[in-house]
């Protein structure tokens, strides 16, 4: 068959474009996205002005999940605090656990046992993998791609039935206790996960030749929602966000928390910090937690998964309850008046799959805290949404809002 | 040009790249700087109180020359309303050069209706913990740009997190006028008492094991008195 050539003249293209931007009137359009709409993954308001496609002003409006989880926490004792902590990131349970346990443990001063610390770990790693999952999947599918959601959720449906098995829940699974965690590992449950462990690299592979070298998932994100170094770091970005736009900080590796520092595996770093490069940034984190995890099976500790020197503070296994006075008053004493805290404040800050969760616990002496900030990193995160949107087109929202991977849950707490 | 710099709005003294450690040098030389600052007993990571007056000049030293350019966390604590200082607005800051966070304390001026140096304009992470502050505390921070509430809606008229609002909370009008015309709808404090489950005191054993106590009333079953 043989090709035709014809030419066309088209006259001057950017002429007809000037002519056109000076004959619109400029009249603006409000636009309200959400709060209950598919793309703001929760139940976050976007306030917006439309100069034709373009957005000229955004103004985030929150609070609509707001619960008031702080004020809960000062009238509650530690312990029971731990399922509200399941309820702020509620995609990543596992690692809210784990950081609200660390916080309060640092202000008794309790030192835990390596099994401990190993499981902790483990959790917090497969949290980060079932989150970023989603993260992706979603993502995908805001931009536009369904099927690498199928290939993310199937998998992440294998880790929810890994977490039911050892939590007994698979949503909120409020794991950890003070001063230890709520149980050992199952017996087969490291075997089981690891062999998830194998099998996943190869759906990330899926997933990345659906997306990762896609025409049109990368017209769609490469250079959308750009954030500089120096914004992200101003606007008080943490985690993969933070990690895209080229700064290096990840307090596993530079405040390692829990015994991470035993543990090898790299930091991913984004160049230019669009919506690429934090879907880039989320697919390499998954592999390296899959690093960690299996460095962490390979040399699990034995010994007791709470601290058994903690006695005011961790309720004594069920068996010893049962069987001996002591345990019997150790057990009542920390149901009813709660862990035995001493005065003292603390801040602590975990790694957590959507950034830097912090924790400051404001102790007076007692089960009950004086105070509890909880920083939520969605929070901080969405704070760039008001610089960042404007000049954008409404169609890039679906983009941003899906790269920035926040939950509504833990911005409003 | 050193890399860092352009991230961290100004010079780093050099002697600083090279001493991770936030140790006392470090603290003595801020002490020196500033005559209303002063050490705090800390457990994790050093702890300033600074008369709010220094505030901003504080962040900035803090910010341009020791690095601490990361602001992760602004909050306040209500020391209740029999103390001194009722409000006290807390910082973290963290430097990705000492891999360190530091603290400062700052007390808020006058306990009725407390007041503070807005410090959104060194740290736009701030804008927002400031917002989150004035809305659960009531505390008024001063050329803060939009100073308006964040997580409850604009016509909320109570503090939720100062000592004493109560754990039910208060009734409030709905936000909504015209809803309220209609309906004669108010945001009603939680049912507490009892908590969420209660067990009976008479009736058969099987009456008195917990279950969830039924507080909910419609048009059919009144609130009780």
């Amino acid at each position: 068959m043989s090709t035709k050539t014809v030419e066309i003249n088209v006259g001057d293209v950017g002429a007809r474009g000037a002519d056109a931007s000076a004959q619109a009137d400029g009249q603006k359009m409000a636009l309200n996205v959400g709060p209950s709409h598919p793309t703001t993954h929760g139940v976050l308001r976007l306030m917006m002005d439309l100069d034709g496609d373009v957005i000229t002003r955004c103004e985030p409006v929150l609070g609509y999940l707001h619960r008031g989880d702080e004020k809960i926490a000062e009238n509650m004792t530690y312990n029971q605090f731990v399922p509200y902590t399941d309820r702020l990131d509620y995609l990543s349970p596992l690692a809210n656990n784990v950081a609200y346990a660390i916080a309060v443990e640092r202000v008794a001063g309790i030192e835990l046992p390596e099994r401990c610390e190993a499981i902790r770990v483990l959790v917090c790693e497969m949290a980060r993998i079932s989150s970023h999952l989603l993260g992706m999947g979603v993502f995908g599918m805001d931009a536009g791609a369904w099927t690498p959601f199928m290939y993310t959720f199937t998998e992440r449906e294998k880790l929810y039935t890994l977490f039911e098995e050892l939590t007994g829940a698979r949503f909120t699974t409020s794991y950890t206790r003070i001063g230890g965690v709520a149980r050992d590992i199952p017996e087969g449950w490291l075997k089981r996960v690891s062999s998830f462990c194998d099998n996943l690299p190869k759906a990330i592979d899926e997933v990345e030749k659906l997306l990762t070298r896609n025409r049109i998932f990368i017209d769609r994100t490469e250079g959308i929602g750009e954030v500089s170094q120096e914004d992200a770091i101003a606007f008080g970005f943490t985690g993969p966000n933070l990690r895209a736009s080229g700064v290096d900080l990840d307090l596993r590796k530079d405040k390692p928390y829990s015994g991470y520092e035993k543990y090898d595996f790299d930091v991913p770093i984004g160049t230019r910090g669009d919506c690429y490069d934090r879907y880039l940034v989320r697919i390499e984190e998954v592999r390296q937690s899959l690093r960690i995890i299996k460095q962490v099976i390979d040399n699990f500790p034995s010994g007791l998964w709470y601290a058994e020197d903690a006695r005011k503070i961790f309720a004594p296994p069920k068996e010893k309850i049962l069987t001996s006075m002591e345990e019997l008053i150790q057990n009542f004493m920390i149901v009813t008046e709660g862990p035995q805290i001493p005065e003292g404040e603390v801040y602590f800050e975990a790694e957590n799959p959507k950034g830097a969760l912090g924790f400051y616990v404001v102790s007076k002496g007692g089960g009950v805290p004086y105070r509890l900030k909880i920083r939520a990193p969605s929070f901080c995160n969405l704070s760039i949404l008001e610089k960042m949107v404007p000049g954008h087109m409404l169609s890039d929202i679906t983009v941003i809002l899906g790269s920035l991977d926040f939950v509504m849950g833990e911005c409003d707490r | 040009m050193n890399p860092l710099s352009r991230t961290c709005g100004g010079n780093i003294t050099p002697r600083r790249l090279f001493e991770f450690m936030i140790d006392q040098d470090f603290t003595d030389s801020l002490l020196g700087k500033f005559k209303n600052l002063s050490k705090r007993h800390h457990e994790d990571c050093l702890t300033l109180d600074c008369d709010p007056s220094d505030i901003s000049n504080l962040l900035s030293h803090l910010r341009d020359e020791e690095t601490f350019d990361l602001m992760v966390d602004l909050t306040a604590i209500d020391h209740n309303e029999s103390s001194e200082t009722r409000f006290s607005v807390v910082m973290h800051l963290y430097s990705r050069i000492h891999r360190d966070y530091i603290r400062i304390h700052s007390p808020c001026k006058d306990n009725d209706s407390p007041t503070f140096p807005s410090v959104s304009d060194i740290f736009p992470a701030a804008n927002r913990h400031e917002r989150e502050a004035y809305d659960m505390f009531g505390i008024t921070f001063e050329n803060h740009p939009n100073l308006k509430r964040i997580l409850m809606w604009d016509e909320y008229p109570h503090y939720p997190l100062r000592k004493d609002f109560p754990l039910a909370g208060i009734e409030t009008p709905l936000p909504a006028d015209d809803v309220v015309e209609v309906t004669n709808a108010s945001v009603d404090p939680a049912p507490m008492m009892g908590g969420p489950f209660v067990s009976s005191t008479d009736g058969t054993m099987s009456d008195s094991e917990p279950r969830a106590k039924d507080e909910s009333w419609t048009e059919e079953m009144e609130k009780p008195q």
